[in-house]
């Protein structure tokens, strides 16, 4: 247990450090890779969850297509590979202080009601067949409607970005 | 005469075969055959049709194995004993507690359609060949009639409820894409939609029907016969099972009922059918005559006890399904007599022909109305196929009657005899197929008690008699005229050539024409593509009632040995029970005045039985003899009145509509189809979107502004007693104060509308964070 | 393990991520910054899920995984469209909105 705490702490810093250089860096090619790291170490975690196909799912979808999306998308917009100056706005100012009194909420609801209530010891690994089980089973209709929306999305980005 | 179930150990085992328990492969081939064609079609020599052909073939072929092990497994039964259905049913998917199921439930009505679709598939197939070739949309036709006859099928062999829709559902979707086939003219394609959304609107009641026999019988039957409440083989036994209430299960079959109307073209739905005639003429041979059609009467045939229970149909008089039914003969006929377009006369005669389906099957006529289905489709398919014979050859691709055709007789002596003998099948003429089914329809419908729905029928017939008369004589009678008399001269040579009417003559006759620009303009015969399925038609035209000859006794009749199921209560032995044990159910017991219940047993008995006792009528020649007299009165009437209205040209009958008013009226009432269409997108699509808009304009004009006139006058009131009771001053200031104050608050809102993302969000989710924070200080 | 230690780090995630919505100025880091708040919200549903015993957390977090590409793929196709249009992308400039 000890082991996994460890490896949760080393791993919660990591990702906490690199969302922050994320939203504050002034290159925008360094925020996607910074946002790389975050990502992954979000799959950690939810191995940590015992939640290996949405981590594999996760590695795929996100640093597999996701970011190879938004690396594609900087360069279609021709954004300066160095630093730029101008990619926070006037409202920075007001962002700290939302964002502080949103954790603040945050913090003090769930420490008032999980307080320090701890996971199962011996959770086992939820397999892939278990959630397939789910999916196809009692969740097949928001299933279909979210194939639904992948076609909408995919015809609809093509319809976006092509030239005519 | 009824089996008790202590006699059920003398049962015989029934037989099965291989094509009985693979039936579900019939609709599956076409299925695969469509994905082939849509993905390679254009690539492959013949641009795909030979899939569609070729899996049609293979259809036709499975479904005819079927055929015969059927029948062998109704030898293989003893007299008395209910041959189940062969049922295969998979689990398609789960969601939510819901189990839908996929599979198939042969059983002879079902055999016997299966063969009707595909055999008409297949001809239609091989005559499209011929009639679309070098069409801009050749592949995708293929398709998309290879998908609508994988849907029929489907339907055909479900086994549960939802299957049925799916394959109905696909009908519909198919039927859209073919009568809009040629989308660029306009009608065309508002034809399509047309039928499209008439057949939506009786689908509503389809699900609503599902939807309650599930919600009804699924209780029933998952616990005595471990079915889905969407199996067709619960729905039935539930249904006469005596544990429905009448109510619920009358709802469910008028809602079911509802949407055989939209798709069976009964009235009041029927307007989109003769609309639908803009299709290629193959499709409307195979959607509209035989095939998609059939669908609502299949519908009511196959649950059959829903209806039987639902609307009380052994007690007589009338009910729902004759009245629509009965009307629907007779208007549908009326207005075959006023069309001049060839296709549109046989659409309204067909619609009057599913009307004597509906009349059966709600007469209690079950078999007459299922052989009809079979005896229809043959010589509907030859009538239409024939008249698109007539308009590729002859007229132009004209179906005018009045304008283009006329004499063509001599020109196209195998179109013209096929369609003969269609004609006299269609009329009910002995011995022809029409005969044995219509006349048992009505000979029945009088039987069970609806005696004037009898008159309705005969006079339906009379009617029929005439107006294919009045087709048939403007089209192959007379002189010839516009397109088909652009080359009178080379028929009579043609008909030289075709007197002998040996396939070595038609063959040189159409090669000769091939090579022959000027004279394949001129009216001639159409190719063998288009002739061999005219020919075959005719022929099951001619013979498919012997099947089912009742006159000639009982060993004639097949079909009654096949197709009909008997109403025999089965034991079941449930599952979950010890082995042995047999359900105990305890059947309806006669209601007062008739002396048997449902399933014909007059005591209450055990077990579980899947069809209703029906009646059937004697066969009696007088009647069957004063029928013929009413269809001969009708061929010798038209025909006389056709001679002098349309050859000699007679002044007493030359606008007689002009001068006698009443017969004026009528006939502009005919032309104009009842006014139903105009009734439809005048009256009742103005009464629904105009008041709904005045609605909103009388809300606008009435509530809003009263509310506001009100506001200003109390207002006004106000301020004119403060004016005269308040120092003059101070309303001054207030007045001006409160528009300061409005504007300098619009100011200050003024700049939240920026227009820039960021702030938006920015506010956004500070009014979160605020909320948020709100919250857990309340909440903690 | 605490439950609180994942939802903690979903909530710091979460906050970071409004941060980068509200401060950034170019569309494709407001897109990077969405991504890190489904992010946090999908550990929030597979610790529940750990908690619970149940696997319907994992079916939503696999649902949302998939939503965020699709909204990557069209908010992207809708960043090139206004750069496209407009020869930049950030949001100030895009305020034809305004009231």
């Amino acid at each position: 247990m000890i082991a996994q705490n460890i490896g949760f702490l080393i791993i919660a810093i990591v990702m906490i450090g690199a969302a922050l250089r994320v939203v504050t860096t002034n290159n925008v090619v360094h925020a996607a890779l910074w946002l790389v790291v975050v990502l992954a170490g979000a799959a950690a975690q939810y191995i940590l969850l015992a939640a290996e196909f949405v981590a594999v799912t996760q590695v795929l979808v996100y640093i597999g297509a996701v970011m190879v999306l938004f690396l594609f998308g900087t360069m279609l917009t021709r954004a300066r590979i160095g630093a730029e100056s101008d990619l926070n706005n006037s409202y920075k100012k007001l962002g700290i202080p939302v964002g502080l009194i949103m954790l603040a909420a945050m913090g003090l609801a769930l420490t008032d009601s999980f307080g320090d209530e701890k996971l199962p010891e011996s959770a086992k690994v939820v397999s892939t067949q278990e959630v397939s089980d789910q999916i196809f089973g009692p969740y097949l209709l928001p299933f279909w409607a979210l194939s639904f929306v992948l076609l909408a999305a995919v015809v609809g980005a093509i319809v976006l970005a092509r030239k005519d | 005469m009824n089996l008790l179930a202590s006699e059920s150990e003398v049962l015989a085992p029934l037989a099965s075969g291989w094509f009985l328990e693979h039936a579900w492969l019939i609709p599956v081939i076409p299925a695969i055959a469509f994905a082939l064609i849509i993905l390679i079609g254009k690539r492959l020599p013949m641009k795909g049709s030979e899939l569609g052909v070729l899996s049609m073939l293979s259809s036709l072929v499975f479904a005819l194995g079927a055929g015969y092990q059927w029948i062998q497994r109704t030898n293989s039964a003893t007299e008395e004993q209910f041959v189940a259905p062969v049922i295969k049913s998979w689990s398609w998917w789960r969601s939510g507690g819901f189990d839908f199921g996929i599979g198939q439930h042969i059983d002879g009505l079902s055999i016997l359609v299966l063969i009707v679709v595909a055999f008409i598939s297949t001809l239609v197939q091989i005559y499209s060949l011929e009639y679309l070739r070098g069409d801009r949309r050749y592949t995708h036709f293929f398709a998309a009639l290879t998908l609508f006859s994988g849907g029929m099928l489907a339907m055909v062999l479900a086994d549960n409820m939802i299957l049925f829709l799916l394959g109905w559902e696909i009908m519909g979707l198919c039927s859209f894409m073919l009568i809009g086939h040629w989308w660029e003219e306009d009608a065309n394609s508002r034809a399509a939609l047309k039928a499209f959304f008439t057949v939506r609107i009786g689908d509503v009641g389809l699900l609503v029907g599902i939807s309650m026999l599930y919600f009804a019988a699924n209780d029933w039957t998952q616990e005595n016969l471990e079915l889905s409440g969407f199996s067709i083989r619960g729905i039935s036994a539930w249904a006469l099972s005596g544990e429905p209430n009448s109510t619920v299960i009358m709802i469910a079959a008028v809602a079911l009922f509802i949407a055989c109307i939209g798709k069976s073209g009964q009235f009041p739905l029927h307007t989109w059918l003769p609309d639908a005639m803009a299709g290629p003429t193959p499709v409307s041979s195979l959607l509209h005559s035989s095939t998609m059609v059939v669908a609502g009467v299949y519908l009511v045939a196959r649950l059959y006890p829903v209806f039987y229970v639902g609307l009380d149909i052994p007690g007589g008089g009338g009910n729902l399904i004759v009245i629509i039914g009965g009307i629907t003969i007779v208007i549908s006929a009326a207005l075959a007599f006023v069309q001049n377009d060839i296709k549109r006369v046989l659409a309204y005669s067909t619609v009057s022909q599913l009307g004597y389906m509906m009349l059966g099957l709600g007469a209690g006529a079950w078999l007459p109305a299922v052989f009809h289905i079979f005896t229809h489709a043959f010589f509907k398919a030859c009538l239409f196929l024939g008249a698109g014979s007539i308009s590729h050859s002859a007229s132009h691709h004209s179906f005018d009657m009045k304008r283009d055709m006329g004499g063509l007789r001599k020109v196209m002596p195998l179109t013209f005899t096929t369609w003969i003998i269609s004609t006299l099948a269609l009329c009910g003429v002995f011995p022809f197929s029409g005969f044995f089914s219509k006349d048992e329809i009505i000979d029945n419908v009088g039987y069970n008690g609806y005696n004037l729905f009898m008159i309705i029928g005969l006079v339906g017939a009379f009617m029929t008699a005439a107006y294919m008369t009045r087709a048939t004589y403007l089209t192959f009678f007379g002189e010839p005229r516009g397109a088909s008399a652009g080359h009178a001269d080379h028929g009579d040579t043609h008909d030289t050539h075709d007197s002998h009417n040996s396939h070595a003559s038609h063959d040189a006759h159409s090669s000769h024409n091939a090579h022959d620009v000027e004279q394949s303009h001129g009216p001639h015969e159409s190719g063998l593509l288009i002739t061999v399925p005219l020919m075959i038609l005719s022929v099951l035209a001619f013979s498919s009632g012997f099947l089912n000859a009742t006159p000639f006794g009982e060993s004639w009749e097949r079909m009654k040995l096949w197709v009909e199921p008997r109403s025999v209560e089965v034991v079941e032995e449930t599952h979950s029970g010890g082995p042995g044990e047999s359900l105990i159910i305890t059947l309806p017991i006669a209601k007062e005045g008739q002396s048997k219940s449902v399933c014909g047993s007059a005591q209450p008995e055990t077990g579980i039985c899947y069809a209703p006792q029906l009646n059937h009528a004697p066969f009696k020649w007088l009647k069957a003899m004063m029928s013929m007299a009413i269809v001969f009165l009708g061929i010798a009437i038209s025909w006389i009145l056709s001679t002098l209205l349309f050859t000699k040209s007679d002044p007493r009958l030359v606008g007689l509509t002009q001068r006698v008013k009443i017969l004026g009226l009528g006939h502009k009432l005919l032309v104009n189809k009842y006014y139903l269409d105009v009734l439809y997108e005048k009256v009742i699509v103005r009464s629904i979107a105009y008041p709904v808009a005045r609605a909103a304009y009388w809300f606008n004009q009435n509530i809003l502004d009263g509310l506001l006139h009100g506001l200003a006058n109390s207002t006004r009131r106000i301020s004119g007693w403060v004016y005269k009771n308040v120092d003059q001053l101070v309303v001054d200031g207030t007045v001006n104060n409160s528009a300061t104050l409005t504007k300098s608050l619009g100011t200050a809102a003024q700049p939240t509308q920026s227009g820039k993302l960021s702030q938006y969000a920015a506010l956004l989710f500070s009014a979160a964070a605020v909320a948020a924070l709100v919250l857990v200080i309340i909440n903690t | 393990m605490f439950v609180n230690q994942f939802l903690l780090l979903g909530a710091i995630l979460f906050c970071i991520g409004v941060y980068g919505v509200v401060a950034r100025k170019n569309a494709v880091l407001m897109l990077m910054s969405i991504e890190i708040i489904l992010n946090s919200v999908n550990i929030n549903l597979l610790t529940f899920a750990l908690r619970n015993g149940s696997t319907d957390g994992h079916v939503f977090a696999l649902y949302i995984i998939a939503v965020a590409a699709a909204e990557v793929g069209v908010g992207l196709g809708l960043v090139l469209l206004v750069y496209r249009n407009k020869k930049t992308i950030s949001i100030d400039d895009l305020s034809e909105m305004r009231g």
